[in-house]
């Protein structure tokens, strides 16, 4: 019991992770019905950008919460203009024409910026400087929580309810359903569509950023491609929940972080080895969408002649 | 027949010409001239990129149903033939050779191997394709790619092909093979697509509701086009592993799903000589890029003399190699951004392609739903805008 109580906060703690990325995902495929795969690699982006932050700054020297925060809340700015940048120059004069095209733009932007991060950063792993001072809290008796597993929760639940709040109770937010809904009678409306498009795409690289300095605390080891797996993961989060579905992205992370951490620590009692553990989210999202073609919470949307 | 000697003979002159290149691009050359042996491997393995395109172009291109899982069918081909080929190989070698000598044994076996590659790869596409076929887009696209992910971690996890620590191969494979194989594929999907069953498919790419109202079974022909599709992919797999002589799970990773797009999204989607052109194209410009650096250099220190470069232009010169996957990646977006239908869009480079590119001087069009050139589209019918209303 003590076991599965830990492993339950550990999935949690990466489905956080996954989930924060996912909303990102799911928001861009809302509004543009765009696969941004690049939105990995604004994970990875924010999380160096945190790491030179702590440098520039001089918060290594010791743990510090205002360093903290100031890591995060710039890595997120910085990410925030990124993912605009990526929008204006690559994705904005594409959007008119064929999906392809726009999936393999997609595809090179991500590798554009995986290579150019390999090209002047290398390949090699970097050490995270520590911000937190890491303490583990009992629970329930042998469980254990630690100080960044409570951080993650706590920012990515205060982030969730202000990506909420943004899009439930302000104007900017009521636009982005709009042009989500539709995107040329939002423009009829008086909508100015590119700028919310550019929005979605800022709040969805902030949310990345957040995410990668988070799991920068959690697991401090960086390198320029763990937005490759970690991004794909959040993709299928994102798809799992109902893709364009912002709750459904949250419980899609959740869930998939949850099935990650329980195969590496109970696969192997019933022969599924931990390697696994990158399959598990596929086999899992097979499974739904064989049943939910458009997973979890998502609407089924009845093609008509 | 006069038309089936004129094929023959046809195929009788390219094997024969195979047989010569071959021979050119082998280590002992021809007549004292060869192909270095880097420019040899590349040769090949763009043989084995085109079979990989113009598979994936059959259900991609043709079909319309967008698959990121070709490495996955690959590496299926690839792994069950290495099976083969390492474990009863040289026995049956061996003994058959004693029949019909030994080099008739060896193609004969490895003949085998590749109908072996195929097979397992189709049932496998088989296996894919029914249950996703059902799901359109993005999510099939999705559904695909975890599938490939599934198989090449599937695969990681058998002790008897390597697992981690890879596989060793015997190598079988040289140019000819490989060319020889490029060919039938391309035949194949040729055939395939101006048959009755191509039409079916591109009528199933450009509107799948109106393909089955008009009585045509799509999941049929989508499961069939994934299957052979796949049956290639995996021959190209097989291919790989037997050239390379080494096989890594590492190797069928999505990145090389992608790649594969990449190529028939490069050279025209629907386009048979495109997918030719974007394998060719994808598989030698990172290498150009690769000594672009060295070249210039050699090329400015001949106009202005080698001590004249400056400082920071000869840093930047050396530097560039290391830069040469951004470089392609911003190549790739300049495309897209450029030239969204590909190179060549859904026409054929041929003859009269050149004939007819020069009395329409105009050339690029631009690209309407689904990858398709506007002024190929015929104009909207009042069906087609009530359907676009009521999609609103």
């Amino acid at each position: 019991m003590d076991t599965f109580v830990q492993q339950l906060i550990n999935g949690l703690t990466i489905g956080a992770i996954y989930a924060l990325i996912a909303l990102g995902y799911t928001m861009v495929y809302g509004i543009l019905r765009l696969i941004n795969f690049a939105h990995g690699d604004i994970y990875m982006v924010g999380a160096f950008v945190g790491y030179f932050l702590a440098f520039q700054l001089g918060f290594v020297t010791g743990p510090s919460l205002v360093g903290l925060s100031v890591v995060l809340i710039g890595s997120m700015i910085v990410a925030a203009l990124v993912g605009m940048a990526i929008e204006r120059f690559a994705y904005r004069p594409i959007r008119k024409y064929a999906r392809m095209t726009t999936l393999i733009t997609a595809i090179g932007v991500s590798l554009l910026i995986e290579n150019l991060f390999v090209a002047r950063l290398g390949a090699a792993p970097r050490a995270f400087p520590q911000l937190l001072r890491e303490q583990s809290y009992t629970l329930f008796g042998n469980a254990a929580i630690s100080k960044s597993q409570i951080l993650i929760f706590a920012v990515s639940v205060a982030l969730m309810v202000l990506l909420q709040w943004v899009i439930f109770k302000t104007k900017v937010g009521t636009a982005m359903r709009a042009v989500s809904f539709n995107l040329n009678s939002a423009k009829l409306m008086g909508i100015n569509t590119d700028f919310i498009i550019s929005f979605t795409f800022a709040l969805g690289s902030a949310l990345a950023a957040a995410g990668g300095v988070l799991t920068a605390q959690y697991n401090p080891q960086i390198d320029p491609l763990m937005g490759i797996i970690t991004g794909l993961k959040a993709f299928v989060a994102a798809v799992l929940g109902g893709i364009g579905n912002i709750p459904g992205a949250v419980l899609g992370g959740l869930l998939i972080g949850i099935a990650e951490t329980f195969v590496v620590g109970y696969g192997q009692n019933v022969g599924v080895p931990t390697t696994f553990r990158d399959a598990v989210a596929f086999a899992i999202l097979i499974l739904v969408l064989l049943f939910r073609p458009t997973g979890l919470l998502g609407s089924t949307v009845r093609e008509k002649v | 027949m006069p038309t089936l000697v004129k094929r023959l003979l046809a195929a009788i002159v390219i094997v024969l010409l195979l047989v010569v290149i071959n021979q050119y691009m082998s280590k002992e050359g021809l007549f004292g001239f060869g192909v270095p042996s880097y420019y040899a491997r590349l040769i090949v393995l763009a043989g084995i990129n085109i079979i990989l395109a113009v598979s994936l172009n059959l259900i991609t291109g043709f079909t319309g149903q967008f698959s990121i899982g070709h490495a996955g069918f690959m590496a299926v081909g690839a792994y069950s033939s290495a099976y083969l080929t390492v474990y009863y190989a040289q026995a049956w070698e061996r003994s058959l050779g004693g029949i019909v000598g030994n080099s008739v044994a060896h193609a004969l076996i490895f003949l085998l191997a590749i109908l072996v590659g195929a097979i397992v790869a189709a049932l496998a596409g088989l296996i894919v394709g029914i249950p996703s076929l059902r799901l359109r887009g993005d999510y099939l696209a999705i559904v695909t790619l975890g599938f490939a992910e599934i198989i090449r971690i599937v695969i990681l996890n058998i002790d008897s092909v390597g697992g981690a620590t890879g596989f060793t191969v015997p190598g079988y494979a040289n140019f000819l093979w490989v060319y020889a194989f490029a060919i039938i594929t391309i035949v194949i999907v040729y055939n395939i697509v101006h048959s009755d069953v191509g039409r079916a498919l591109v009528s199933i790419r450009e509107d799948e509701l109106a393909a089955e109202a008009m009585g045509i079974n799509t999941t049929r022909y989508k499961v069939l086009a994934f299957v052979i599709s796949s049956a290639l992919a995996g021959m190209a797999g097989v291919l790989a592993a037997h050239y390379l002589s080494f096989l890594s799970t590492n190797d069928f990773q999505f990145i090389r799903s992608f790649e594969i797009i990449i190529m028939i999204v490069l050279g025209g989607m629907g386009s048979l000589t495109g997918a030719v052109l974007g394998a060719i194209v994808i598989t030698f410009l990172p290498e150009l890029l690769r000594t672009l650096g060295t070249r210039l250099e050699s090329l400015l220190s001949s106009m202005i003399g080698a001590n004249n470069i400056p400082a920071p232009v000869h840093r930047f010169l050396i530097d560039l190699a290391n830069y040469r996957l951004v470089i392609f990646a911003a190549l790739l977006i300049l495309i897209m951004l450029t030239r969204p239908q590909g190179i060549l869009g859904t026409r054929e480079f041929g003859l009269s392609w050149l004939k007819r590119a020069r009395r329409r001087p105009e050339g690029d069009k631009p690209v309407g739903s689904g990858g398709v050139p506007v002024a190929e589209q015929t104009p909207p019918s009042a069906i087609d805008r009530a359907k676009e209303v009521k999609n609103q």
